[in-house]
C-alpha cells in the first residue's frame, strides 16, 4: 500500500493542518515508509484470529450514573486563547 | 400496488413517483451524567458549566462509560423488539469542528449495542411496519453561537459528551405522513420506557431524513440527506419539498446528486450544506481508549421483564378489556400520562366505572380543554379522582349532562370535590316529580297554541322539554319532563 500527492493533500486537509506544494512530496515519502513498515505485519497469518483489545482478560470498567464531575468552566477554558462571558472563542467558522 | 400506497404516490409530468424515506433518529438518552464522564446533562446552565475535562479533551483523559446509558440504550432495543448485540464496540468518528474538542466522535459503527428491529405504525387507513436497521450509542457534541461576535464564534460544551441513541430505520415510509406518524410513534415508545424525554424544542429528538424518488417498482433512486429536522411539522414539509425538487431535477433530465441538505424552516425548502469535497469522510476506527462493550444475558433479561407495557400492549388491552374502539384506544395510549390518568378513572371508584363514558370525558372535554389552555395532562386542574367522582353523580342520576360539564368547569377552576360542590350550589337534578310537574304546568299554560300543535307533531314535545329544562336551571332530569310532558300533552 502507498499513497499518492492526492492522498496526502486529502489528508492533510481532513486533519486541517496547512500543507505547502513543496512539502508535499516530502511527506508522501515519510508516510510511504510508515505504511511499509506497518506492511511486515501482513506477514503473520491472522486468519481465524479474533482481534485482541486487551493485553490481560478484563472488561470494561463502567461509572454509576452520579454526576461528580464538572463545574469546574474556569479551569476548563484557563488554557483557552480567547474567551469570553464563559464560552471559547474561535475564529469564525461560517459565512 | 394496494390502494393505500397507491394514494401515495406524487404526480410528475411523466407520471406518478414513489417517495423512499429513510429515518436517523438522534435520540438524547435520559440519564444524570455523560456517556463517558461525570459531568452533568442539565439543560440550559452558565457556558461550559456542566463540562469536565474529559468532555473538553483535555490530554490524557480518559473515558470510563455511564451504566445507565447502556441500560437506557438495551431498554430502548427491547422496547423496539429488536436484536441486542451482547457485544459491542465503540469506534472513533472522525472530523474536524470547533464544538468537537476530540477530533472525534466516540460512536458505534461496525458493532452497535442494538440490531434489527420493528416499530408497528397505525395510519388511518393502514398499519405499517417499519424495520429498524440499528441502534447505537454515541457523544453529543457541543454547540457554536455564530451571532454573537462580527469575526468570532462562541463555543459552549454543556452538550459535549451527553449521550444520544441513534436510531436507523430501513427505508420502509412513503410518505411524509408515513414518516411524521413513525416519528411521533418512535417518541411514544421512548416516553413510555422513559429513556429519552422526547423534548424536540429542546432538540432532545431530531431526525435525519433521507429521501429519495422513484418510478413505482424501479430500483431505488439517489438519496439525499436532510439534516437535523427538530419538528415533526418540519419533517413533513421537508420530506415534501425535496421529493418535488428531486423529481424536477430527473424530469428535466438531470441526475440527483448524493449530499447532505438543510432544510430552511423560513423558506419551508431544502438547500446543499456540504461541498463534494468535503463529502463524509470519518476514518472510522475502534477507539483504543475503550474496551468492547460486553454484557451478560442476565442484565438483558432483567431489564425485559422491567419493562413498563408499551403503547402497543396497552392498546390492546384497552380495546380487549374496556372494549374502546381503536380509535379512542390510540388516542389514549399516545401518552403514558393520558393513559394512567384514564385508567384511574375508570378504576378509581368503589366499583368500576363505564369505560366509553370515561373515554370519552377524558378525550373530548379534558384533553380539548388542556388544548385550549395549552396544558400538559399532568399540570390538569382536574384530577382522575374528582372526573371520577363527576361520573359517579352523573351515572346515579345526582347530575345532568349538562350540569356535568358545568361542575367540570367549576372544578377546573376552583378545585375542590365534585359532590359538595353540587351540594353547595344546589346542583341536583330535579327528579321530585312534583316540582317538574309545576312547571311542566307552567310551560304549558304559557303556550298554549303549541300545546294544541304538539298533538298533531309530536316533535314539538322536544321544545317543550327544552323549555322545562331550561326552566329548572338544566337541573330537571330529562327523562322525567319528558315522561310528564306527554302524559299532559296527551300525545
Amino acid at each position: 500500500m502507498s499513497v499518492d500527492a492526492d492522498t496526502v493533500r486529502r489528508i492533510a486537509h481532513l486533519a486541517r493542518i496547512a500543507v505547502a506544494e513543496d512539502e508535499i512530496s516530502h511527506l508522501q515519502g515519510e508516510l510511504n515508509a510508515i505504511l511499509a513498515f506497518v506492511e511486515q505485519l501482513a506477514a503473520v497469518d491472522v486468519a481465524n484470529v479474533e482481534p485482541m483489545t486487551s493485553v490481560t482478560p478484563m472488561a470494561m470498567k463502567k461509572r454509576p450514573d452520579v454526576v461528580t464531575d464538572g463545574e469546574i468552566a474556569e479551569q476548563v477554558l484557563r488554557n483557552a486563547p480567547a474567551t469570553q462571558d464563559g464560552f471559547f472563542l474561535v475564529p469564525k467558522v461560517v459565512e | 400496488m394496494d390502494a393505500a400506497a397507491k394514494s401515495k404516490l406524487i404526480k410528475g409530468s411523466t407520471g406518478d413517483w414513489e417517495i423512499v424515506i429513510g429515518m436517523e433518529v438522534h435520540a438524547q438518552v435520559t440519564s444524570q451524567a455523560k456517556l463517558f464522564s461525570g459531568a452533568s446533562t442539565a439543560f440550559g446552565g452558565e457556558p461550559n458549566a456542566h463540562v469536565s475535562l474529559i468532555d473538553a479533551a483535555m490530554p490524557g483523559m480518559l473515558p470510563v462509560i455511564n451504566e445507565e446509558c447502556v441500560a437506557q440504550a438495551v431498554r430502548t432495543g427491547l422496547g423496539l423488539k429488536a436484536q441486542i448485540n451482547l457485544r459491542s464496540v465503540f469506534d472513533r468518528k472522525n472530523y474536524f469542528y470547533p464544538d468537537l474538542p476530540q477530533g472525534y466522535q466516540i460512536s458505534q459503527y461496525k458493532s452497535p449495542v442494538v440490531g434489527e428491529g420493528e416499530v408497528v405504525v397505525d395510519l388511518p387507513e393502514e398499519t405499517i411496519r417499519v424495520g429498524i436497521e440499528r441502534l447505537h450509542l454515541e457523544q453529543d457534541a457541543g454547540k457554536s453561537l455564530h451571532d454573537r461576535h462580527p469575526t468570532m464564534s462562541f463555543v459552549d460544551l454543556n452538550r459535549s459528551g451527553v449521550a444520544l441513541m441513534e436510531i436507523v430505520s430501513k427505508p420502509d415510509l412513503r410518505s411524509p405522513e408515513d414518516a411524521k406518524a413513525y416519528v411521533m410513534k418512535l417518541r411514544s415508545i421512548l416516553r413510555y420506557l422513559g429513556t429519552c424525554d422526547g423534548d424536540m424544542e429542546k432538540g432532545n429528538l431530531r431526525a435525519d431524513v433521507n429521501v429519495s424518488v422513484r418510478k413505482p417498482g424501479a430500483p431505488l433512486g439517489t438519496r439525499c440527506e436532510i439534516k437535523n429536522v427538530n419538528s415533526i411539522r418540519f419533517i413533513g414539509q421537508a420530506i415534501e419539498h425535496e421529493a418535488r425538487r428531486q423529481i424536477e431535477i430527473i424530469e428535466d433530465g438531470g441526475a440527483i446528486e448524493q449530499e447532505t441538505r438543510l432544510f430552511d424552516p423560513v423558506r419551508g425548502e431544502t438547500r446543499s450544506m456540504r461541498s463534494k469535497e468535503e463529502a463524509h469522510d470519518y476514518r472510522y476506527f475502534p477507539d483504543p481508549d475503550l474496551l468492547p462493550l460486553e454484557l451478560a444475558p442476565e442484565f438483558v433479561e432483567a431489564l425485559r421483564t422491567s419493562l413498563p407495557e408499551l403503547p402497543d400492549e396497552k392498546k390492546h388491552r384497552f380495546v380487549a378489556d374496556y372494549a374502546l374502539s381503536g380509535y379512542d384506544a390510540d388516542v389514549l395510549v399516545a401518552e403514558r400520562e393520558s393513559a394512567e390518568f384514564f385508567e384511574a378513572v375508570v378504576c378509581g371508584g368503589a366499583s368500576r366505572r363505564d369505560a366509553k363514558t370515561a373515554a370519552n370525558w377524558v378525550i373530548n372535554e379534558l384533553f380539548g380543554r388542556l388544548n385550549k389552555e395549552g396544558r400538559e395532562i399532568g399540570a390538569s386542574p382536574v384530577g382522575a379522582e374528582q372526573l371520577g367522582i363527576i361520573l359517579d353523580l352523573l351515572a346515579e342520576g345526582t347530575i345532568s349532562g349538562k350540569i356535568a360539564k358545568d361542575v367540570f368547569e367549576i372544578v377546573w377552576n376552583e378545585g375542590g370535590d365534585p359532590r359538595a360542590i353540587v351540594e353547595a350550589r344546589g346542583l341536583k337534578q330535579v327528579t321530585d316529580t312534583g316540582e317538574i310537574e309545576r312547571a311542566v304546568d307552567a310551560i304549558i299554560a304559557a303556550n298554549p297554541d303549541k300545546a294544541e300543535q304538539a298533538k298533531t307533531k309530536p316533535a314539538v314535545v322536544g321544545w317543550f322539554v327544552g323549555q322545562v329544562i331550561k326552566s329548572s336551571g338544566g337541573k330537571a332530569n330529562p327523562q322525567a319532563v319528558n315522561t310528564l310532558l306527554r302524559q299532559k300533552l296527551g300525545v
